[in-house]
C-alpha cells in the first residue's frame, strides 16, 4: 500500500471528514463524535503506514506526488516528505486524535468544533508535505481560518481580541514571504522548493528574502519580540485550541526556517545568524523570567513555550557560528537535530501541560494558580501525570525535554561558550517556574472547597495523558528512532547550507 | 457592411433587440405576472452567451468589423461571457429584493440590458468613438437605475451626484480623446498605436490628452482621488442596484482601460504607468483605511471596491500580457465576490428596511448557518486569504507589479491587504462570535438560495481549481 497517494490521503481524509461532520451535524448529533474520532484515527494509522514505509537512509524526498495545478505559472500540487517533515506529520496526526478525545464534552456546535480541528489538521499536514512554495503558502495561510474560528467561537471571555490579534499578526508576517516567493519565481521561473534550494541569489537580495522569511516564521515560532499574540491566543483558546497551537502550529515557524530560510538563502543566514541567535537567547532567558511572574497557568505555559522555542531557533542557526569558531562542522548537525527533537518534545510536553490545565479548568473553571492548592490530595493520579509533564518541561533527564535541550546546549558550546551559558540558564529558570507552579497547585494543604471536591481522572483523560506520558518518557530514554529518522536529512541540510549560493 | 460583419456583432444585436422586446413586452404584462419579464431577461442572457460562444475565437485571432470600429477577440469574448453569467446572477438576486421593496418593475430589466449592451460595446471597441458610445450607454442606464426608487431621497441624491460627476468624467475623457485625435490624426485605436509607434505627434499634446484619458478611466473605476462618487452611490442606490454597479461595470472598466491604454496608447506606456502607480497606491491606502471606519456595510463595501480597483490597476500598470491577464482575473474574481457579498445583504434584509448596518450581521451563523458560511468564504476571499478565489487574484497582480519592477508598491499592497483583512474579519466576528439580536427566520426563494450557494461555492472552487480560469485569462492576451 506504499504506492497509494498516502500524503494526499493524510491531507484530504480529515477535510472530507469535516465536510461530512458539517453535513450530518444537525441531524445526527450522536454520530458526530464517533465519526470525528474515526477520521482522526484513520489519519493517524495512515501516518504510521507512511512511517513504516519511510526509508531513513536517504535525504531524498519520498512518497512524492506531483500533478499540475496552475499550468500558466508552472505551479504543481507537489507533495513529498523527508526526515525533517515526517516527525512533524506524525506529531500532527497524533495530536489530532488527542484533541478530538479532549473535545469530547463540547456541547456548543460540536460538529463544527470537531470539523474545524480536522480541517486544521489536514492543512497542517499539507503544509509539512508541500514541495511547491505556493502550495506551501496556501496551506500556511489557509490554516489561519479554522484557528480563527476555534478561538473566536469556543474561546474565553476576551476571545475576540485574542483571535483577531492572532490572525492579523500571522497574516502580516506571511505576506512578506509571498513577496519573496514571487520575486524568486520571477528570477528562477519555478515555485518548486527544491529548485529554490539551488537558485543562485545575490547577497543583497538574499538578505531581503531572509528578512521576509524571518518575519513570517518568527511570528509563528514565535520569537521575541513578535510573540505577544501567543499568550493572548493561548489563554483565550479552548483547551484543544491551545494544545494544537502549542504542539503543532508553533512548529510551523521552525519548520519554515529549516525548509526555506536556511537552504534557500544560506549566505544571508550566515550573515545574519547573530540576529536570530540574539533573539533566541533573549527569548530563552528574558521570557523565562516573564514566565516566572505569571499567575495564570495557561499564560505561564505560553511563556514557557516561547522560551523553549528559543532553543529551536538557536539550534538551527548555530551551524554558521560553529563553522566560524572552529573551522569545522562538528556539532552543527547536533544543533539542528537538537532543534528538531526539541520541536517534537515540546509538542508532547506543551500539549500535555495544556491538557492538564484543561482537566483542572473543566472542574473548577479557573486558570488562576491561586485558585488551587493541594490538588495532589484529591487527584493523586492526575498529580502524578502533571508532575511528570512539568518536570519534563524543566528538562529533567530521562524525559524528552532533556534530550533536545541538551543537544542544543552541547552544540552551542562548539559555537561560543556564552551562547551555551545563557541557554543553560533555562534549565534553572524552567525548573523554577515549572516546579514553583507544581508546588503551588498540587502540593500543600487542600486550599479550598473547590479543590476538596475534585474527582480524579476520567477514562478519557487517562487515555490522553497516558499516551503523552509514554511518549515523553520514551523519547527521553530512547531517542534513537527519532534521531535516526532525521539523521540523513539533517546531514544533507548541513552540507547544503555551508555551500555559498553567491557567484 | 457585410453579413460576415453583422455576424461578428450578433450578440450585441441580439441584446439590443431583446432589450427593446423586454421594454415592449413588459407593457402588456400585469404586475402579478412580472416574473415573465424576469424570465425573458434571463433567457436573453442565456442566448447571448450561446451566440458569443458559438464563434469563440481561438487565442490570438482578432477580427474587425464596421470600418474597424468594432473588434472581436478572445479577450472580449471571455469578458462578455462572464458579464452574462454575473448579470444573470444579479437578476436572480435583484428579483427577491425588488419584490420585497415594491420595486419589481420592467424598467429594471430594460435598463440593465441596455447597460449590458453598453458594457459589450465597450468591451468590443476598437475606436475611441465606440468606446465613448458604449461608456455613455452604460452610464446613462446606470444613472437611471440608481434613481429606480423614485420616492427615495437618498436614491435621487445619489443619482444626481452620480450623473453630475459621471458626466464630468465623460467630458474629460472625450476631451482627452479629442487631444489625442489632434496629435495623431486618428480615432482608430490601432492607428493611434501605429502613429505613436512611428513617433508621430506633438508630445505635449499627447501627454495632455493622455492625462485626461487616464482621469476618465480612473473616474469610471473609482480610483482615488476620483472616487468621491463611489461611497455615496453605493449607499444611496437601492441594494439591487448597488449589487449591479459593483459587479458587471467593473468588467467594463477593465475593458475601457485595456482598450484605450494598451490597444491605443501603449506607445505612452512610460507615461501612463507612472500615473497608474500613483492612482493604485492612493486607492489601496485610502480604500482600506477608510473602510475600517464605516458602520454601514454598503459604504464599507464601496471603500473596499476602491481598494480592489487599486489592486486591479497593479496588473494593468505592468503593461505586459501577464499583467493584463492578472487584472482580468482580478476583475472577474472581484465581480463574483462582490455580487455574493451584496446578495447576502439582500438575504438578511426584509421589506421594512435594508439590512445595511454592520449590526444586522450579528449572530447570522446561528440564524442561518449555511448562508453565514458562504458569506464567510466570500469575506475571506475578499481579504485575500488562500485558498479562496481572491487570493489567486491578489497574488497574480502582485506578481505582475513585482515583474514590472515595482516591488515597493507590491509591499505597500500586501500591507494594505492586511489592514483590509481587519474590516472583513469584523464582519466574520459579528456573524460567528456574537449572539443574534433577534431570532426571526430568514427566508428567500429557492432560486435565490441556489444561485447564492453556487456563487459562494464558486469562490472556493475557483480558488482551489484556479488553474483553468488563469489559463483562460492568459489565453486572452497571446
Amino acid at each position: 500500500m506504499f504506492d497509494w497517494p498516502l500524503l494526499s490521503l493524510l491531507i484530504w481524509i480529515p477535510i472530507v471528514g469535516a465536510v461530512l461532520l458539517a453535513a450530518i451535524g444537525n441531524r445526527m448529533p450522536h454520530l458526530v463524535r464517533p465519526l470525528a474520532l474515526a477520521t482522526a484515527l484513520l489519519a493517524f494509522v495512515l501516518s504510521l503506514v507512511v512511517y513504516a514505509g519511510f526509508d531513513a537512509s536517504t535525504s531524498a524526498m519520498q512518497f512524492q506526488e506531483k500533478a499540475v495545478w496552475i499550468a500558466a505559472f508552472d505551479i504543481h500540487y507537489h507533495l513529498g516528505i523527508d526526515g525533517l517533515s515526517l516527525p512533524l506529520i506524525l506529531l500532527t496526526t497524533l495530536i489530532g486524535v488527542l484533541v478530538i478525545i479532549g473535545g469530547w464534552t463540547i456541547t456548543d456546535r460540536a460538529h463544527l468544533y470537531m470539523g474545524a480541528f480536522l480541517v486544521l489538521q489536514g492543512l497542517m499536514v499539507g503544509m509539512f508535505a508541500a514541495l511547491d512554495a505556493l502550495l506551501f503558502y496556501v496551506f500556511f495561510e489557509a490554516m489561519l481560518v479554522p484557528m480563527f474560528l476555534i478561538i473566536g467561537i469556543w474561546g474565553g471571555p476576551n476571545r475576540i481580541y485574542a483571535t483577531i490579534k492572532f490572525f492579523l499578526f500571522t497574516f502580516f508576517g506571511s505576506v512578506f514571504m509571498l513577496i519573496a516567493l514571487i520575486w524568486m519565481y520571477l528570477q528562477g521561473g519555478s515555485f518548486a522548493i527544491l529548485d529554490l534550494h539551488q537558485l543562485p541569489i545575490s547577497l543583497s537580495a538574499q538578505i531581503w528574502i531572509f528578512l521576509a522569511f524571518l518575519i513570517a516564521f518568527a511570528v509563528k515560532v514565535p520569537m521575541w519580540p513578535v510573540h505577544t499574540w501567543l499568550p493572548d491566543a493561548h489563554v483565550e483558546a479552548p483547551t484543544g485550541g491551545s494544545v494544537v497551537l502549542a504542539a503543532v502550529m508553533l512548529k510551523i515557524g521552525g519548520y519554515g526556517l529549516i525548509r526555506f530560510s536556511l537552504p534557500i538563502v544560506p549566505d544571508a543566514a550566515a550573515e545574519l545568524d547573530w540576529l536570530v541567535i540574539g533573539l533566541s537567547l533573549v527569548a530563552i532567558a528574558y521570557i523565562g523570567f516573564v514566565a516566572l511572574a505569571q499567575s495564570d497557568m495557561k499564560k505561564l505555559i505560553a511563556y514557557s513555550s516561547i522560551s523553549h522555542m528559543g532553543f529551536v531557533t538557536l539550534g538551527l542557526f548555530l551551524t554558521f557560528a560553529i563553522l566560524r569558531n572552529t573551522g569545522e562542522l562538528t556539532g552543527a548537525g547536533l544543533g539542528i537535530s537538537g532543534a528538531m527533537v526539541q520541536m517534537i518534545s515540546h509538542g508532547f510536553i506543551s500539549g500535555a501541560m495544556f491538557l492538564a490545565v484543561g482537566v483542572l479548568y473543566d472542574r473548577v473553571h479557573s486558570r488562576e494558580i491561586s485558585s488551587y492548592g493541594g490538588v495532589a490530595n484529591t487527584m493523586p493520579w492526575f498529580a502524578m501525570f502533571a508532575v511528570l509533564f512539568f518536570m519534563a518541561n524543566s528538562g529533567l533527564p530521562g524525559t524528552s525535554g532533556f534530550v533536545g535541550e541538551f543537544m542544543v546546549i552541547l552544540a552551542a558550546f562548539h559555537a561560543n561558550f556564552w551562547f551555551a551559558f545563557v541557554a543553560a540558564l533555562t534549565l534553572l529558570l524552567g525548573a523554577a517556574y515549572s516546579l514553583w507552579l507544581v508546588k503551588r497547585v498540587f502540593y500543600g494543604e487542600v486550599a479550598n472547597d473547590n479543590v476538596a471536591g475534585l474527582k480524579d481522572l476520567g477514562k478519557r483523560e487517562w487515555i490522553m495523558l497516558t499516551v503523552l506520558a509514554v511518549l515523553v518518557l520514551g523519547v527521553g530514554v530512547w531517542p534513537y528512532p527519532l534521531l535516526e529518522m532525521m539523521e540523513a536529512s539533517v546531514q544533507n541540510l548541513v552540507e547544503h547550507i555551508v555551500v555559498s549560493k553567491l557567484n | 457592411m457585410t453579413v460576415a460583419e453583422l455576424q461578428l456583432a450578433l450578440p450585441e444585436i441580439f441584446v439590443l433587440t431583446m432589450a427593446c422586446v423586454v421594454l415592449l413586452a413588459d407593457l402588456f404584462i400585469s404586475q402579478d405576472r412580472r416574473g415573465l419579464t424576469h424570465l425573458l431577461a434571463v433567457l436573453t442572457l442565456v442566448f447571448a452567451a450561446i451566440l458569443t460562444l458559438r464563434v469563440m475565437l481561438p487565442p490570438g485571432e482578432v477580427l474587425y468589423a464596421f470600418s474597424d470600429t468594432f473588434v472581436r477577440d478572445r479577450f472580449g469574448d471571455v469578458l462578455k461571457v462572464f458579464a452574462y453569467i454575473i448579470l444573470a446572477g444579479v437578476f436572480v438576486y435583484a428579483k427577491h429584493y425588488l419584490r420585497q421593496f415594491n420595486l419589481f418593475k420592467g424598467e429594471f430589466y430594460t435598463l440593465s440590458l441596455f447597460a449590458l449592451l453598453g458594457v459589450m460595446v465597450m468591451i468590443s471597441a476598437s475606436n475611441m468613438i465606440t468606446v465613448y458610445l458604449g461608456l455613455e450607454l452604460l452610464a446613462l442606464s446606470t444613472y437611471a437605475l440608481v434613481a429606480l426608487d423614485r420616492d427615495s431621497r437618498f436614491g435621487s441624491e445619489a443619482a444626481m451626484k452620480y450623473f453630475i460627476l459621471g458626466s464630468l468624467a465623460s467630458g474629460l475623457l472625450l476631451y482627452g480623446m479629442s487631444l489625442i485625435y489632434g496629435a495623431t490624426g486618428s480615432l482608430n485605436l490601432a492607428d493611434v498605436s501605429a502613429a505613436l509607434g512611428g513617433g508621430a505627434g506633438d508630445s505635449m499634446l499627447l501627454t495632455f490628452g493622455l492625462v485626461f484619458v487616464v482621469i476618465g478611466i480612473a473616474f469610471k473605476l473609482g480610483a482615488v482621488p476620483f472616487h468621491m462618487w463611489v461611497p455615496d452611490v453605493y449607499h444611496g442606490a437601492p441594494l439591487a442596484i448597488a449589487l449591479f454597479i459593483s459587479s458587471v461595470p467593473k468588467l467594463a472598466g477593465l475593458a475601457l482601460a485595456i482598450r484605450l491604454l494598451d490597444n491605443g496608447l501603449i506607445g505612452l506606456h512610460g507615461d501612463w504607468q507612472g500615473m497608474l502607480v500613483v492612482l493604485a497606491a492612493l486607492s489601496l491606502v485610502l480604500g482600506n483605511v477608510v473602510a475600517i471606519a464605516q458602520t454601514n456595510i454598503k459604504r464599507m463595501l464601496a471603500y473596499s471596491t476602491i481598494s480592489h480597483m487599486g489592486f486591479m490597476m497593479l496588473g494593468i500598470l505592468a503593461g505586459t500580457p501577464e499583467g493584463y491577464a492578472a487584472a482580468m482575473f482580478y476583475a472577474i474574481a472581484y465581480a463574483i465576490m462582490s455580487a455574493g457579498a451584496f446578495a447576502v445583504i439582500i438575504l438578511i434584509s426584509n421589506g421594512d428596511r435594508e439590512a445595511d448596518q454592520l449590526e444586522d450581521f450579528k449572530g447570522l451563523a446561528k440564524r442561518n448557518p449555511w448562508h453565514a458560511f458562504l458569506m464567510m468564504m466570500i469575506l475571506f476571499s475578499l481579504a485575500g486569504v488562500p485558498v479562496f478565489l481572491g487570493f489567486f487574484a491578489k497574488w497574480q497582480v502582485i506578481a505582475a507589479a513585482i515583474g514590472a519592477g515595482f516591488t515597493g508598491l507590491a509591499v505597500l499592497a500586501v500591507v494594505m491587504a492586511v489592514i483590509g483583512a481587519f474590516y472583513y474579519l469584523r464582519v466574520v466576528k459579528l456573524m460567528y462570535f456574537d449572539e443574534p439580536e433577534h431570532e426571526s427566520a430568514i427566508t428567500a426563494p429557492v432560486d435565490f438560495r441556489a444561485v447564492l450557494t453556487i456563487n459562494g461555492v464558486a469562490v472556493l472552487a475557483l480558488g482551489i481549481f484556479s488553474g483553468g480560469l488563469i489559463t483562460l485569462c492568459v489565453s486572452a492576451f497571446v
